[in-house]
């Protein structure tokens, strides 16, 4: 049995502040992942005043299971890693809030960041550090079913399909990851690849091999998800001959990567294709004030120790903006 | 073995000093047909030894059928928790709440222990305002991250009106509950057998769908 224990929540003497909506904050943060509780250690530490603003602590290191590539850590589990830093970040009286998300930014010499309950809070500067979320396929059935068959999180939902069949949507790393933990519960696996083979590391291919309930659909994609209350069948094209045809299935895991959170943002900072921030070496974004850290970056490579340097990178010249301003 | 290991132990033993007073943890087991009760009353004795404000009271299913009665026990393992005064909040967990959810478990206790942080006005009285029976079901996961969080409301809730009651269920364990309910994702919260949603979501949500149930 294992414990994923958050102690810091329960013990650590909380210096934090609720946020404020009637004052005007040097810096707000957006996001409580790597990058934003970074920032945050960084901003308190040079002293402005700082508000940090967060949808769901850890971001994705609090799903990780295992964190291998963090160095100071040989290994460390994803809450335990979230908690460190949570803690070295409650230890200053920081405007906090968690468990709240962001609707709408609007620029200006004052920048209002409209939260998901309604409420305005103002700040000279922005770091969003918002992170990514699963990518959803946007095809017919998928929202109706998410929760009823759809899922994003397998480490969440795959001990429901014990003996059931199951069909994985992506052929990388994380539906691989997906595979193999459903192979051993799920009574048959169908892993559904848009190219002509699997992209997923060796090691993990290697480890598929060794299951004899999973099968491979190449060069298709799923078009529709069928069902009443729940997920019954999915159609499956190939997309080089055009055929279409129906997968009898009790669930479909989707694991075809992430997608940058950055909506709320949309029309005042400018994106790449893929919806991701862009930024300077700077971590400046095109709007003077507004910086960006992280997943949520067009900074190549999506690694904890990535978006905590982008979020200390962020802090700093987040600073030094105010510090020429005033 | 212990099911907590030296590191885990000092943790839990730093966390539940910050009990303000007792809090008496009622476990329903049986010693046949049940794969997890064992494992289950492992953990409640496991934590219980950790702080001295915590103390164990077991039950058997079967032979003490009316005083699972009296808690509204139906499947089991069960636990219950009482605060000093052994008032029931109608506060329970189905299964052996490990992984993400011994933080939902951590948290009941403290706030059963009379620990609380304040809720908003506003929210409080529409809380207060609730005036019919209330159940909410929370299907869990123990890899879900976002379990503990929807546990945790609907313990509050419980917690602050006495027609309210919250169970966390762990939907692997309770397998013919978790299909007569449609599980297929986590958390999955019923209330009253009529609403349901998946998916954390915030105290207000709940109360949402509190105050528009029949």
């Amino acid at each position: 049995m294992e414990f994923n224990l958050s102690a810091v929540s329960f013990v650590s003497e909380k210096n934090f502040t609720p946020i404020e909506t009637g004052k005007v904050y040097d810096v707000l943060i957006i996001g409580g992942g790597p990058a934003g509780l970074t920032a945050a250690v960084y901003c308190m530490r040079k002293g402005v005043d700082t508000a940090i603003i967060i949808k769901s602590i850890g971001g994705q290191v609090a799903e990780t299971s295992s964190v291998e590539n963090y160095l100071g850590y040989k290994y460390i589990n994803g809450v335990e890693l979230v908690d460190k830093f949570k803690e070295q970040v409650i230890q200053f009286s920081i405007g906090y809030e968690e468990g709240q998300g962001v609707s709408l930014i609007e620029d200006g010499a004052v920048k209002n960041i409209i939260l998901e309950d309604g409420r305005t809070v103002q700040s000279r500067t922005l770091i969003i550090a918002s992170g990514k979320s699963w990518k959803k396929l946007g095809i017919p059935g998928e929202k109706k079913l998410t929760g009823h068959g759809v899922a994003y999180c397998t480490t969440c939902d795959a001990p429901l399909f014990k003996e059931k069949k199951v069909v994985i949507v992506g052929g990388g790393n994380s539906g691989v990851e997906a595979a193999i933990d459903l192979a051993g519960i799920a009574s048959g696996v169908t892993i559904i690849q848009l190219l002509d083979e699997l992209t997923a590391d060796q090691i993990l291919l290697d480890k598929l091999g060794s299951f004899g309930n999973v099968e491979m659909i190449f060069n298709s994609r799923v078009t529709e998800i069928k069902g009443d209350d729940r997920v019954e069948e999915v159609t499956v094209e190939n997309i080089g001959t055009g055929t279409v045809s129906d997968v009898k299935t009790d669930g479909i895991f989707i694991e075809i990567g992430l997608d940058p959170n950055s909506g709320f943002a949309k029309g005042v900072v400018e994106t790449n294709s893929s919806g991701e921030i862009i930024v300077d070496s700077r971590c400046a974004t095109n709007r003077p004030g507004i910086f960006a850290a992280g997943d949520v970056t067009s900074v190549p490579f999506k690694q904890i120790i990535i978006a905590g340097g982008e979020g200390a990178k962020a802090a700093l010249s987040a600073c030094e903006y105010i510090l020429k301003k005033s | 073995m212990a099911l907590f290991d030296p590191k885990i132990q000092n943790q839990l033993r730093d966390i539940l000093k910050t009990m303000k007073d007792e809090v008496r943890i009622i476990f329903f087991t049986q010693e046949i047909e049940c794969p997890m009760c064992r494992e289950t009353g492992l953990f409640v004795d496991e934590i219980a030894s950790l702080s001295d404000k915590l103390s164990v009271k077991k039950y058997n299913f079967v032979l003490d059928k009316e005083i699972a009665e009296k808690y509204g026990v139906d499947k089991i393992p069960a636990i219950v928790l009482l605060d000093k005064n052994e008032k029931d909040y109608g506060v329970k967990f189905y299964g052996l709440p490990g992984g993400y959810d011994i933080n939902s478990f951590l948290g009941a206790i403290i706030e059963i222990s009379g620990k609380r942080e304040e809720l908003p006005e506003d929210i409080l009285s529409r809380i207060k305002k609730i005036d019919k029976d209330i159940h909410i079901q929370v299907f869990v996961g123990l890899g879900c991250p976002h379990c503990p969080g929807a546990v945790a409301v609907a313990h509050r809730l419980a917690m602050e009106n006495d027609r309210i009651k919250g169970d966390m269920i762990d939907a692997a364990n309770f397998v013919h509950l978790s299909q007569k309910y449609s599980v297929t994702g986590v958390p999955k919260i019923i209330f009253n057998d009529k609403s349901e949603f998946t998916g954390a979501q915030p105290l207000t949500a709940f109360l949402d769908i509190i105050e528009n149930l029949q």
